[in-house]
């Protein structure tokens, strides 16, 4: 049964449709996996895995899922595998997991009793297929799916095809790691984040005549004037960029500051401003925050109206005085809490996002961090390439 | 009928698999990787291996999904109809073919190759969808269905310039080439170069993967800058000693202008070797 694997995979985020997972079953019925491990992890890689983004993560869940049993395990003496998987166990990993779109697709299908018994059928021929050939495998391993027993259908262990094999497994090997998406950005993958930067610009873009599609229509319209519209190739993108500076997460402000700048030839607009942990009243043109370089938050929000999309970039680490507390803040006296010039700023760019570059599993254990992160309405993303890619999504849409 | 590799193109296990499992399911093979690992030649290949015709179609950035089908030419159309030309009645001599069309009409399956479709408009693999499924599409000025004689075998490559819609994805099998490891490199330059000697190939082979990891490479040499300087150096008869040498120095290796084909990358290395120079001497 895949459906263990299926199911680990979706919860840890790789997108594998219930269309790909019949496409497996249906590439293992034809043999394509030769029952040889290697192959079935290649085969189910090319099957489920679309972007290599999450082929790290792929090989990290196939590691996790088959741990244990992918060596040679007792098997009973008429080749049933020692453990089933009990049905309700999946069950409820499937109501836990798929949509609901996909949940009426098993509906359609005759529901879920239909669904096991269709896998079960094809379980049993492949058995019959391969007489003797294939071994079942059980297990009472200790991964979460392992425990359960598992029964890869027709995978054969042990079956080397001759050349040599490093003895490290395949999927052990992590060799495609620094192509995940929730690595830090860094130099490695800034290209790529400036394209997709440079893509959401585009996609804000507004229409223009087409010239030569005009003509083109006309033509064929027998000479009556047909106009064609096109994109127009510079867009409409307003950015403003409210920077965090004075921190110990700098550098990496630093990065994403340099990266919407590489960026924003793109963009119809962007304007950079800085704030110390939190904004209040005033925010600086320079990064030097100096005092003729203040502007007054109240005239920046009347300056850049809601078609200019906000981004914060900050670590959002600090006292919760700083948020909660007329005068909290560090560097001047605030007549407003952060958290009342916070939510005026958000109230006029309802789409705001929030940049960290804190790794997300930190942001929990931060108070000011949980409480920005409430006040923007959940919309803070890591500083990785995914969290970028979310973040603008959100943002221009 | 299953994809080996050939006398001249190295195939992995993983990308065995993939390829064989589009064949056999008939589904589109979606081919990503750096540029250079050989993701065009691919396409060629395969159709050599299963004794099939190949037809190809490079995307650019004003390709329409419709192009593939079939283009009514109005504009010659108007012209011969102000010419008096006959030809202007009957509009089928106005109906040109695409790829897509020449792929479903062969008698023996070809090969059909989509190169870089991420080059095209965000909505052109969407476009393609129902056509790639059903096989089949319909010339409205002429009323024809053009029906698949038989599924050719689809493969698509992408250089990321672009993501693809899901719905497209969810119809492919996908393999990303992993940059080729020394030992897959050694024989990828074997069916290119098959006498050059080991000593030079080993060499070189060191020289190339160091040059990979100097970090702030604008453009890493791939490995079809590899075999051209490899080339280079068979040509020029530059020995294996001569590469060791500047390979223990650290410096610029020869011939380096087939590997950097970035000005900055080369200034990158110019003064890094300069650095090196001040360092040891
Ligand atoms: N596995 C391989 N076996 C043999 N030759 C290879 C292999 N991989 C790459 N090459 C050689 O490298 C060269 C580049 O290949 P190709 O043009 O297909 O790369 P590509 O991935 O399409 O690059 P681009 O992204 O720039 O279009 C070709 O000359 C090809 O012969
Ligand atoms: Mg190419």
């Amino acid at each position: 049964m895949f459906l263990a694997f299926f199911l680990a995979l979706r919860a840890a985020g790789v997108k594998v449709s219930l269309r790909e997972f019949l496409t497996l079953q249906e590439a293992m019925q034809a043999g394509l996996a030769d029952y040889d491990v290697d192959h079935f992890y290649y085969l189910a890689r090319a099957t489920w895995v679309k972007d290599e983004r999450f082929l790290d993560k792929f090989d990290r869940v196939f590691a996790e899922s088959f741990k244990g049993i992918l060596q040679p395990q007792p098997v009973a003496p008429d080749g049933v595998p020692v453990q089933e998987i009990p049905e309700e166990w999946l069950r409820k990993l499937v109501e836990k997991n798929l949509t609901p779109e996909e949940k009426a697709e098993i509906e359609a299908m005759g529901g879920f009793e239909k669904l096991m018994e269709t896998l079960r059928q094809r379980l049993a021929e492949q058995k019959g297929r391969h007489q003797g050939g294939n071994k079942w495998i059980g297990t009472a391993g200790t991964s979460p799916f392992g425990a359960y027993g598992y029964n890869p259908e027709g995978v054969r262990i042990g079956q080397e095809s001759g050349r040599n094999r490093s003895a490290v497994k395949v999927w052990d090997q992590r060799s495609f790691k620094n192509l995940a998406g929730d690595v830090e950005l860094g130099t490695r993958n800034m290209k790529v984040a400036l394209r997709r930067l440079r893509r959401f610009a585009r996609e804000g873009a507004a229409d223009e005549l087409d010239l030569s599609g005009t003509i083109t229509s006309t033509a064929r319209n027998a000479g009556y004037l047909d106009l064609k519209m096109v994109p127009e190739r510079h867009n409409a993108v307003k950015i403003l960029l409210l920077l965090d500076i004075g921190g110990s997460m700098d550098d990496h402000i630093a990065l994403s500051e340099q990266l919407f700048t590489a960026a924003g030839s793109e963009f119809k607009h962007l304007k950079h401003l800085y704030f110390h942990n939190c904004p209040y009243e005033m925010l600086w043109k320079d990064a030097r925050m100096r005092g003729q370089d203040a502007v007054a938050t109240s005239d920046v929000l009347n300056t850049y109206d809601h078609t200019w999309k906000l981004v914060f970039v900050g670590d959002a680490a600090m006292s919760p005085y700083e948020i909660m507390q007329p005068g909290g803040g560090i560097s001047s006296w605030n007549a407003e809490s952060g958290q009342t010039w916070l939510t005026r700023i958000i109230a006029a760019y309802p789409k705001a996002v929030w940049l960290n570059p804190v790794g997300e599993q930190h942001w929990n254990y931060t108070q000011s961090t949980r409480m920005i992160r409430a006040l923007m309405e959940e919309r803070m993303y890591g500083l990785t390439l995914e969290g970028l890619d979310a973040a603008m999504r959100r943002l221009m849409h | 009928m299953r994809f080996e590799g050939t006398d001249t193109f190295v195939a992995t296990d993983d990308l065995k698999v993939a390829v064989n499992a589009a064949v056999a399911l008939q589904r589109p093979l979606l081919i990503k990787g750096e540029p250079g690992t050989g993701k065009t030649v691919l396409a060629q290949e395969i159709a050599t291996a299963l004794g099939k015709p190949l037809i190809s179609w490079h995307v650019k950035s004003t390709t329409k999904a419709q192009q593939g089908l079939y283009e009514y030419d109005a504009v010659s159309r108007l012209r011969d109809s102000q010419l008096g030309d006959a030809r202007v009645h009957d509009i089928a001599n106005y109906i040109i073919r695409g790829k897509l069309w020449d792929a479903f009409d062969a008698e023996n399956a070809p090969v059909l190759l989509i190169d870089e479709i991420d080059k095209a408009d965000i909505e052109f693999p969407n476009d393609l969808l129902l056509e790639l499924d059903r096989m089949e599409f319909f010339v409205y000025e002429t009323r024809q269905t053009i029906k698949a004689k038989q599924r050719p075998i689809i493969i698509i490559t992408s250089n990321n310039e672009k993501e693809l819609p899901d719905a497209f994805l969810r119809r492919c099998f996908f393999h990303y080439i992993k940059f080729p490891d020394r030992e897959t490199m050694q024989r990828i330059v074997d069916v290119h170069y098959p006498g050059i000697s080991n000593l030079l190939l080993r060499e070189a082979l060191t020289s190339f993967f160091e040059l990979r990891e100097v970090p702030g490479l604008k453009k890493r040499p791939s490995t079809s800058e590899f075999l051209d300087w490899l080339k280079l150096l068979l040509a020029e008869e530059i020995g294996p000693e001569l590469l060791r040498e500047r390979n223990t120095a650290k410096l610029i290796p020869p011939l380096h202008g087939a590997l950097l084909k970035n000005e900055q990358d080369v200034h990158l290395f110019e003064r890094l070797a300069f650095l090196n120079r001040r360092g040891t001497s």
